[in-house]
């Protein structure tokens, strides 16, 4: 069986990326192969990136607010490109009253702060979109 | 195979899935790369390896830039390590080479070494194929960041970069053997540091050392997050595939690398007869018992488990 490989993405102009780094950190040592693509990263580098590298999740992590824009124009632009079996899930600073409208538009999942990153884990394994 | 037709003709999706395929399920690796087989050997393939640090995808991202410039076009394969723990892996090559991504000219691959020792991944070679038949006239491997001794990309690269950076060690670090050796090209990254040129100084002593040399690897100085000494680094990197060409020395390259993969693809099939026979029996384990018992030596056990499989 081979590892997962996810993107991790930090799509729009947060300034820094601890928190991504934190979470790739904790998907290595649950064994998976995380691809990051560092800081200010555009939708359509995002889903080049994802193609590229042809992962099983992409999770992007927001915390300047333009989350209600960026989530969905990553699920667009992948649908656009015919890729159907990528698992997206979300994260950063979502006010709670964003997750039904961004769930709606593709984003399986936002893990908000204060989530383990342990359920994040178990989230990802069970909900894969392809086999390993 | 559909996905290889939409691969040859330039569909990146598809290369990536091939990529995925040789990189994880050997049955179906075998029956990609016999099909492809045809349409490889056409890129010039470029290794850069070099220690941790030292600037290996900034210089990577630079370079392409210069061919992409050009109208060629270049696949990246960035190799980083694996956990031996978890069996995960941080791949952060691209973070340098964001303005790459969108290119359309450009596909960037990340691999973990997935346990494999000798700054590659084992399928780095396979996914090189897939690059090579999808039409990238240059292909980049970049390794991990290595110690000494990983020099696995000498099999597998026409022309290697070594990048260096000041301060690492003296003239006795650049006289050991390893990967001192294989450069075909040295770069000293990072040259707006202090100890530059001491650091260019001594490697050209130890290209005066190498007697056994048809042609003296160059010494270039580069800053590469500052993109200075790029162009002098690539007219030298036209200049070494130019010389392999002319020289014969890139059949004579390729032909000892095709000569190595094909002894170890018979090695691991044999390696699994004799695993598989020695299992299939319990026999290993009591074998080892007698030789612990000095019942028997290691090597009366070697030739009954050979004579074993040559009577299967």
């Amino acid at each position: 069986m081979r590892p997962i490989r996810v993107l991790v993405a930090k799509p729009g102009l947060d300034g820094h990326d601890r928190g991504a780094k934190v979470i790739a950190r904790a998907l290595r040592d649950a064994g998976m192969e995380v691809i990051y693509t560092g800081l200010r990263q555009t939708p359509e580098q995002i889903v080049a990136a994802a193609i590229q590298e042809d992962v099983d999740v992409v999770g992007m992590s927001i915390l300047s607010g333009a989350h209600n824009y960026l989530f969905p124009r990553v699920v667009e632009l992948l649908k656009e490109q015919g890729v159907d079996d990528v698992l997206i899930v979300g994260g950063g600073v979502i006010p709670d009253e964003d997750i039904p409208g961004l769930k709606k538009a593709g984003v399986s999942e936002i893990f908000t702060p204060g989530t383990t990153t342990s359920n994040m884990i178990e989230f990802i394994k069970s909900n894969l979109k392809r086999e390993l | 195979m559909e996905l290889i037709q939409r691969m040859l003709a330039g569909d990146k999706r598809a290369c990536a899935r091939l990529i995925t395929t040789v990189e994880s399920n050997p049955e179906e690796a075998e029956k990609i790369l016999r099909e492809i087989h045809p349409y490889t050997g056409r890129a010039n393939i470029l290794g850069i390896t070099g220690p941790p640090g030292a600037g290996k995808s900034t210089l990577t991202d630079k370079i392409v830039k210069k061919f992409v410039d050009e109208g060629k076009k270049v696949g990246i394969i960035a190799v980083d390590p694996t956990s031996p723990y978890s069996g995960g892996s941080i791949l952060g090559d691209r973070i340098r080479m964001q303005d790459l991504a969108l290119h359309p000219n450009v596909f960037i691959r990340s691999m973990g070494t997935r346990g494999y020792l000798g700054g590659l991944s084992k399928h780095t070679k396979n996914a090189l194929k897939i690059l090579d038949a999808a039409g990238y006239d240059y292909i980049i491997i970049e390794t991990v960041g290595v110690g000494q001794s990983e020099v696995d990309i000498v099999k597998t690269a026409d022309s290697i970069l070594m990048v260096m950076v000041p301060g690492l060690g003296d003239d006795i670090q650049s006289i050991k053997a390893g990967i001192m050796e294989i450069g075909d090209i040295f770069v000293i990254n990072k040259s707006d540091l202090f100890g530059a040129d001491r650091t260019a100084t001594e490697v050209n002593m130890m290209l005066d050392l190498s007697s056994n040399m048809d042609r003296r690897p160059p010494v270039v100085k580069v800053t590469a997050s500052k993109n200075e000494g790029i162009d002098i680094l690539k007219s030298e990197i036209i200049n070494h595939l130019v010389y392999l060409n002319e020289s014969g020395k890139l059949n004579e390259r390729r032909k000892n690398n095709m000569r190595t993969e094909i002894v170890e693809l018979i090695e691991a099939e044999l390696r699994k007869i004799v695993i598989s026979s020695a299992a299939s029996e319990n026999k290993l384990e009591s074998e080892v018992g007698k030789i612990i018992t000095k019942e028997k030596n290691i090597y009366e056990v070697r030739d009954e488990f050979l004579k074993a499989i040559r009577e299967e």
